[in-house]
């Protein structure tokens, strides 16, 4: 008999949907060859790596969750203060593990903090995930004696990492070291979305009541989920300060969550790529807007928004296949994305 | 015990302005479920022309609060018109990217015009300085704050009780399309609702610009105070919200000066508590939709 017969149909479908197609590997080696091609703009590069894994994190939660949340960026703050107070007083030096340590306090956080959040209305989800945010950012600010306060958590050194690559001023250790944990937790993420946990997450997310009555448990998958995405968004966070050196205060603000907000919707969510690609066009935006006017690139940003909004992603969306670079989403990238249109407009 | 007494009294100023701020809020957000973000663009906008119209061209300062209101007022119906119209059936992710995006746009361009520094209102001399009232030191400013927002919550609520708008109003929250079935012109009543709602937070950003402190950032400053008083107040009646401006402005005002160390903290961990625990807020009911 052949294989497929051997395989339960739950296991044929998701090997399916979980193969391996060549636009990806194209996307992949597109990422490596920035390291080749843009040489002498490793910073910027670095900052969408991490700004990607960010993007990734919120998701997981919004794109396939449907969990709108307005303070990611505690997750964030908590992942980037972890790893900085971990540095300065020599708990752990090695940047990978006290990547991982930061990662996962931040879970730790997610955890408890999810059962806040599967509570209640939306509005009032929105609330506390805002609130979560700005409770921490009072925190970290009051308590300065431990995290610097207003000015930040510096002076402390970033070692080697795996004890073998230095930081270097140019960020060639920090982009790699950043793509590669990218690359890394991006594949578990795509495991994981494509497991009979993932499709259970979208079956959530499109109809709760639904899936309540196929036996989902509804609340233990969004606890599960809201958990991983914090672990995402403490190593974001932590990536942000090893290869800066600093913690600061607005590592927890409110725009921070909000762009977070606006990367995710640029790219799409529920296929993954939609951060990463997200976070490039968000940067070059940034970068555009602020070489044009260094003090109100903010305008621009909330005109991205706005326009955004108004013109409405699905057209966005329908305008955007017509392009040809996108048109490798639309031959088999774009699954989550485009599956169902009318819950794509809602993402 | 005199000095508990001021701090009362301060934090009940402090509420009552927190109420004809957030009050407009109250009635987008919780009756007509639209999460705007951006109401504090528009009391940041009645506070700056406030500010410009006392400071620069020397009108008094009672004559420049009633124009706040009329300028924020138009500013709500302008931007109601053309831009939030269109989100009241969107999604509510859209409408937090909208909004946000509105008040990103709403405070650079408020940088650009204004300067990013903070601006004070040049207030007349009857209003500074305190009144010893029964041996308790009485700011005259905060007073005068009592005295006018107290006169306006009772406004709102007899009209949204009594009158034929509110009457109207409630029925066009409740079901839009029997409303409009009745010949009630369901658009025209949000549009007024709102353009009131943005007024009214257009002359609390007037009168708080003396107390809250006006600068471009100030709609992402007080954004979670305007939504706390909102949530945690729940949203079927007006008087949920004020009891909850009331509680806030208290608990802000007593927690700065007997707890400096935490600040904020209880205010955000208070909100929090209270959500879990009542997810409708405090006074809310249970909404069927």
């Amino acid at each position: 008999m052949s294989d497929m017969t051997t395989l339960s149909p739950v296991a044929a479908s998701t090997a399916r949907i979980g193969r391996w197609r060549w636009q990806e590997t194209a996307f992949w080696l597109l990422v490596v060859a920035s390291y080749f091609l843009f040489s002498d703009r490793y910073l910027i590069l670095t900052e969408i790596a991490w700004l990607a894994l960010f993007a990734l994190s919120l998701d997981l939660i919004l794109g396939y969750a449907g969990i709108v949340s307005l303070g990611h960026a505690a997750f964030f703050g908590v992942g980037a203060y972890g790893v900085g107070l971990l540095a300065k007083h020599g708990i752990i030096e090695e940047p990978v593990l006290a990547l991982l340590a930061a990662g996962l306090m931040a879970m730790v956080l997610g955890f408890v903090t999810s059962f806040l959040v599967i509570r209640g209305t939306d509005l009032s989800r929105l609330m506390v995930t805002l609130g979560i945010a700005l409770l921490l950012r009072e925190l970290a600010n009051r308590f300065s004696d431990i995290t610097g306060g207003f000015d930040g958590l510096q002076g402390f050194t970033i070692a080697p990492v795996l004890g073998l690559f230095e930081f270097d001023i140019f960020g060639r250790t920090g982009f790699v070291y950043c793509t590669v944990v990218l690359f890394v937790l991006f594949l578990a993420a795509r495991r994981l979305v494509n497991s009979p946990f993932g499709l259970s997450l979208r079956a959530v997310h499109n109809n709760r009541l639904r899936a309540e009555a196929i036996g989902i448990p509804v609340d233990r998958r969004l606890i599960a989920v809201y958990t991983v995405s914090a672990f995402y968004a403490g190593v974001a966070g932590a990536l942000f300060t090893q290869t800066t050196a600093l913690a600061s205060l607005d590592v927890f603000s409110f725009e921070r969550s909000a762009d977070l907000l606006l990367i995710l919707v640029i790219g799409g969510g529920g296929y993954l790529y939609g951060g990463i690609i997200g976070a490039v066009v968000f940067k070059i935006l940034q970068e555009i807007f602020s070489s044009i006017t260094p003090q109100y690139w903010l305008f621009w940003i909330g005109l991205v928004f706005v326009v955004i909004v108004l013109v409405g992603r699905e057209r966005m969306r329908r305008w955007a296949r017509a392009a040809p670079e996108v048109l490798l989403r639309r031959l088999g990238l774009a699954r989550g994305a485009g599956g169902g249109t009318s819950r794509g407009a809602e993402l | 015990m005199t000095n508990f007494l001021t701090i009362l009294f301060d934090g009940v100023a402090y509420g009552m302005l927190l109420f004809v701020l957030a009050s407009g809020l109250a009635v987008t957000l919780g009756l007509m479920n639209f999460v705007n973000l951006a109401h504090g663009a528009f009391a940041a906008f009645g506070g700056y022309v406030c500010a410009v119209l006392v400071n620069r061209s020397g009108v008094p300062f009672f004559v420049a609060l009633p124009l706040a209101f009329a300028a924020a007022a138009l500013a709500g119906v302008v931007a109601e018109r053309t831009l939030f119209r269109h989100l009241y059936r969107r999604s509510e992710l859209e409408q937090v990217l909208f909004t946000i995006g509105f008040v990103f746009m709403a405070v650079a361009a408020t940088d650009y015009v204004m300067g990013s520094s903070q601006v004070f209102i040049n207030l007349p001399d009857v209003l500074q300085g305190q009144i010893d009232l029964f041996g308790v030191g009485i700011g005259r400013y905060r007073l005068m704050i009592i005295v006018i927002c107290g006169l306006l919550t009772l406004a709102i609520q007899g009209t949204l009780a009594r009158t034929r708008f509110g009457a109207r109003l409630r029925a066009a929250v409740d079901d839009p399309r029997v409303a409009s079935g009745l010949g009630i012109n369901v658009p025209q009543v949000f549009a007024f609702t709102f353009a009131f709602g943005c007024g009214l937070a257009g002359l609390g950003g007037a009168l708080g610009a003396e107390i809250l402190g006006l600068d471009p950032y100030f709609p992402l400053k007080f954004l979670i105070y305007f939504l706390i008083v909102v949530t945690v107040g729940g949203s079927s009646t007006i008087t949920g919200p004020f009891m909850a401006a009331l509680v806030l402005g208290i608990a802000d005002v007593a927690g700065k000066y007997y707890v400096p160390k935490l600040g904020a903290f209880v205010i955000y961990a208070l909100m929090i508590v209270i959500l879990i625990w009542r997810p409708h807020g405090l006074f809310g009911r249970t909404m069927a939709r």
